[in-house]
């Protein structure tokens, strides 16, 4: 049933400190709301549970991408679009620019955000399998303080993160060390534009002496949460690749995936994609066809 | 401030829509779509699902394409809107009109308004786009009538007589 926009309430503090009080008084009770392409789909649907949402995109510190010389800081508030126009992520992150690129059509790029895709925890968002691979960093914030923490540990379950009751996402850093690897990035839906994806691969690597020096691979929509590929990685540091490495890195990521079932595919259908996915990339990689 | 739901409270909008100042009295989390449906009677802005997938309710917010249906008029304040029926006061509005009358590229109509506003976003940001451009220009806008082709080229040949000019 559709929602009654009287039985909900809506506010829009002009600073951070009087959004996070908020967030303090009444944990749990209050939900921020930024571009509102998941909430609003869940409100109109009757299926959000909060009743008392807290606009966010009049908040300066979560808008702004700062420039560091060691990382750039991602305010958890900015668009997809902004993502996109960005010079740094562009040339330092394409995977994150990518996978901007793919989320949603242009009127929800204009509106999502990157700090409202990672607090969903869809397990299929195809930005956050870019932000695994370059080893991003969170702060998070409430009235308590700010506390740092690697993204890898955010997602601890399906749906489920570290985010307290009464923080908010602050902004997501990334080190600025990664310029020097090759990198793909894959996505595969029912169709190209906009579709949610049945498998998506973010790679990073680094060839030198012809065998692999360092290799960084993480998937979406194979597991509870985006997943990184610690195994398959370990499998080829430091090998030749080769058909018989690509045959051993296919086995070795169909192992350590957990795909399901559900309305876009199925699960022995995304194993194997996962597994071509891999095998494009390292292919890629030998042929020294992706530029570093 | 009383967080306990069903009381919520009414509160007013002040925003320029077309270019006009409207002051509106609504609920937070009316969509921006309903207000200008019905308490403004644009009706140009269609619903197609709501759910912003399908692109029909799209307006231009501050000069940002977005699915009107997925914004709570609560975060317009002091905005700009542009819907179908103000967008003429973009200069790219004219060639893409007759383009597409000229190429087809309306059937039923459900889906024009929005890809006309994709497409003026389109165009106001990139005067000269290819076939890709354009494709991903208007990814986030369904026809169930035309299969795409008229409006692609609709809009390329929109984009060449503006440069042309």
């Amino acid at each position: 049933m559709r929602a009654d926009p009287a039985e909900y309430r809506l506010v829009s503090p002009d600073n951070l400190e009087a959004v996070l009080s908020l967030l303090a008084g009444e944990p749990a009770q209050w939900l921020p709301i930024a571009g509102g392409t998941d909430v609003m789909v869940l409100y109109a649907a009757g299926k959000l549970p909060n009743r008392n949402l807290i606009n966010i995109c009049n908040i300066p510190e979560l808008r702004q991408i700062d420039v560091f010389p060691d990382r750039i800081r991602i305010g958890a508030a900015c668009t997809y679009t902004a993502l996109r126009s960005d010079d740094i992520v562009s040339r330092e992150f394409p995977l994150l620019a990518t996978a901007a690129s793919w989320t949603g059509g242009i009127a929800n790029q204009n509106r999502g955000t990157l700090g409202g895709n990672i607090a969903n925890a869809s397990p299929a968002a195809d930005s956050l399998p870019a932000l695994l691979v370059y080893d991003a960093e969170m702060t998070l914030i409430s009235v308590r303080g700010e506390r740092r923490l690697a993204y890898r540990h955010f997602h601890s379950g399906y749906k489920q993160t570290a985010l307290a009751a009464d923080e908010l996402i602050l902004d997501i850093s990334l080190p600025r060390r990664f310029s020097g690897y090759a990198s793909h990035a894959r996505k595969v839906g029912a169709r190209n534009a906009q579709a949610i994806s049945k498998v998506c691969l973010a790679a990073l690597g680094q060839i030198a002496n012809g065998t692999i020096r360092d290799v960084r691979l993480a998937l979406g929509s194979v597991a509870p949460v985006p997943l990184r590929l610690h195994d398959t990685e370990r499998v080829l540091t430091g090998k030749k690749i080769d058909s018989s490495l690509i045959e051993t890195a296919r086995k070795s990521v169909v192992k350590e995936i957990q795909p399901i079932d559900d309305i876009r595919s199925t699960a022995r259908y995304r194993a194997a994609v996962a597994g071509n996915l891999v095998a494009e990339f390292l292919e890629k990689l030998a042929a020294a066809r992706i530029d570093a | 401030m009383n967080p306990s739901p069903g009381t919520g409270a009414k509160c007013e909008v002040l925003f320029t829509v077309n270019g006009e100042t409207k002051k509106v009295l609504a609920y937070p989390m009316e969509r921006l779509l309903d207000v200008l449906r019905n308490e403004l009677e644009l009706t140009g802005t269609k619903e197609g699902c709501g759910e912003g997938e399908c692109g029909s309710c799209s307006v231009l917010l501050d000069g940002m394409l977005v699915n009107s249906c997925l914004v709570p008029i609560g975060q317009t304040k002091g905005a700009s809107i542009v819907t179908i029926e103000g967008v003429s006061t973009y200069a790219s509005m004219n060639p893409v009109r007759e383009a597409f009358l000229e190429c087809g590229g309306a059937q039923c109509g459900i889906c024009t308004p929005g890809m006309i506003l994709a497409a003026v976003h389109l165009l106001e940001k990139n005067p000269e786009p290819a076939l890709a451009d354009i494709r991903e220009g208007l990814a986030g806008n369904l026809c169930r009538c035309t299969g795409y082709m008229q409006i692609f080229e609709a809009v390329a040949m929109a984009a060449r007589r503006r440069v042309a000019k």
